[in-house]
């Protein structure tokens, strides 16, 4: 891993970006990183497109501004791709991971020719068959944490059973679910360009 | 050694509170503030704090409680944002006037209008003269750190003053960032217990507050308050030597980064000082002899202090993230160049607002300033000292 790496997530409100991008930092935490995750915040409403951000660090992190030009782009709504420039700025020896079941072709094409490699999953998939329930941020989660190879998977894991236990102490039932989808998710990304 | 955590803004101020456990806590939710009453009331209600929390109906109730609590002689604290604190107007200048320790989170906002629930510093400003001492944080540390200081300055029987604590919302109070606490029993040590000198429920000496003050006094009370706040000077260095004994960590009236062969810098509070120290970092690597001063300590004013520290630059930008709407520039402005008016320092000085409305503030931003400064530095010529960044024009 680079000393710095800035992500950006693009969801809509209510697919769980913000809750995402909050995790990851946590799993970086955990790792002895220096984190930063934070949204950015609109008009919130169901649906409407949000954008959330992260930096990992091995220093401390002092700028304190949204990130222009990340390494990596999270697209966890695939009707993004149309209507917000998910590319814009990002690094061309980064990558994008997007939730997705489109071809190749379109992707490409989408992307406005961005020449850094592209990843897909369908995470819609992964969470219908490990939750019963359309939830897309907990597969992409994983999936970012593979592709830009923030922390082995092993320990990732691990640490996403702690999290899972305190974030649904209320609800224990789903953690089990949670776990299989990040399990699921780290096995389905694929690299396509 | 401290507890490394990861933690918001809110979490911290909302964590320091407990650690604290004042004897009464009287808020109202506003945007971005909210969670801090909210996660302080799961405190009160799993029993981890013995705090008697008080729901009110709007800022003015939780100011007048806080008030009432102080005045009766228990540590009160709150927590408001932009038009919560316009709310409480009234009540920040009774609580002043009336010599009570109440300790304030401000979550810094837009005040209305248009209505804007987002980053800047016009709440702040809008109260600078009531008489509060006013705290600035770059992130949550410092958040977290000032709060744990608040008390042992605002209660200070030399100073007797409330005390607000600010931060950047959403860009520091809902941002997860890396922080350092320190252990409950030390908190509680270095907090110690309030022992106010005269307060309602002590039978022994019955005592009025609040009462009319007329002509023949009121101007004595101001001079009092007054000279309280520039008591509070020496008690806020005294208060942060002792916490730098405790955590390691130096706090002065402002920090100086990289101001000791600086030719031009940049003054500002809060979040965007991080920024601004990843922009002087940039410039230094390329030769540029750029510097920071990041102002904590807004009320009382450092003005000795802070011309010294800038006395000897060719250039310098005052930033504010909120528009006096004066016609003259900031209010950060106007004190830093009063300072170096009065204290004999003639350095080149131009105001930058920006930011407002939670216009992000991008590191761009803070190039161009530097870039205007090395200008003024070359030339000596400023075409105008009210200037701009980041506005559509």
């Amino acid at each position: 891993m680079k000393d710095l790496i800035e992500i950006r997530w693009h969801g809509r409100g209510g697919q769980g970006a913000k809750t995402a991008s909050l995790l990851l930092a946590d799993a970086a935490f955990n790792t002895g990183k220096y984190i930063q995750g934070f949204p950015e915040y609109g008009p919130e409403r169901m649906g409407a497109p949000i954008t959330a951000y992260n930096r990992i660090s091995t220093n401390p992190i002092l700028i304190h501004s949204n990130i222009y030009e990340p390494d990596y782009v999270v697209v966890v709504d695939d009707t993004l791709l149309e209507s917000v420039d998910v590319t814009s700025g990002l690094k061309e020896d980064g990558a994008i991971v997007i939730n997705t079941t489109k071809d190749k072709d379109y992707l490409i094409n989408v992307l406005h020719g961005y020449n850094g490699s592209i990843y897909a999953i369908d995470a819609r998939k992964v969470s219908l068959e490990t939750l019963g329930k359309y939830f897309p941020n907990t597969p992409m989660l994983a999936a970012i944490v593979k592709v830009a190879n923030i922390m082995e998977e092993k320990d990732f894991l691990e640490d996403m059973k702690g999290s899972f236990k305190h974030k649904f102490a209320k609800k224990p039932e789903v953690i089990e679910g949670n776990m299989k989808a990040l399990e699921l998710a780290l096995k389905e990304v694929q690299k396509i360009k | 050694m401290g507890i490394r955590e990861r933690l918001s803004g809110n979490e911290a101020a909302a964590i320091a509170m407990k650690q604290i456990n004042p004897d009464v806590v009287a808020a109202f939710p506003i945007t971005p503030s909210t969670e801090i009453p909210q996660y302080f009331s799961t405190f009160v209600s799993n029993g981890s704090v013995d705090t008697e929390f008080v729901a009110v109906e709007s800022e003015h109730s939780a100011m007048s409680a806080c008030v009432g609590a102080e005045a009766a002689g228990s540590r009160a604290m709150t927590a408001t944002s932009a038009n919560g604190l316009s709310f409480m107007w009234e009540m920040i200048y009774i609580a002043s006037s009336l010599r009570l320790p109440i300790v304030m989170s401000l979550v810094n906002r837009a005040v209305s209008g248009p209505l804007n629930i987002h980053n800047d510093h016009s709440d702040a400003m809008g109260v600078r003269d009531s008489g509060w001492i006013m705290l600035f944080s770059e992130n949550n540390q410092e958040a977290y750190d000032n709060l744990i200081m608040a008390h042992r300055i605002a209660e200070n029987k030399d100073v007797l003053l409330p005390l607000m604590v600010c931060q950047d919302g959403f860009i520091t109070s809902h941002s997860i960032e890396n922080i350092e606490l320190i252990e409950d029993d030390k908190v509680k040590e270095f907090v110690g217990t309030y022992k106010p000198e005269h307060y309602l429920l002590n039978d022994k000496e019955p005592m009025a507050i609040g009462p009319l003050d007329v002509q023949s006094y009121l101007f004595e009370h101001k001079y009092q308050q007054a000279q309280a706040m520039r008591n509070a000077k020496k008690v806020i260095a005294d208060v942060a030597k002792d916490f730098e004994k405790m955590t390691g960590r130096k706090y002065s009236f402002f920090e100086e980064y990289k101001m000791e062969d600086a030719e031009i810098a940049v003054v500002c509070m809060n979040s965007t000082a991080g920024t601004a120290k990843t922009v002087v970092d940039d410039l230094r690597n390329k030769g540029v002899k750029a510097g920071l001063v990041k102002v904590r300590v807004f009320r009382p004013f450092p003005t000795e202090e802070i011309a010294n520290a800038l006395g000897n630059l060719k250039a310098v930008a005052i930033m504010d993230k909120a528009d006096s709407l004066n016609g003259a520039g900031g209010a950060l402005f106007e004190d830093v160049t009063s300072a170096m008016y009065v204290n004999k320092k003639q350095v080149p000085a131009v105001s930058y607002v920006y930011g407002i409305g939670g216009r992000d503030v991008t590191s761009n931003d803070i190039h161009e300033v530097y870039e205007y400064l090395q200008n003024v530095a070359n030339t000596g010529e400023i075409d105008n000292p009210y200037r701009y960044v980041g506005l559509r024009v």
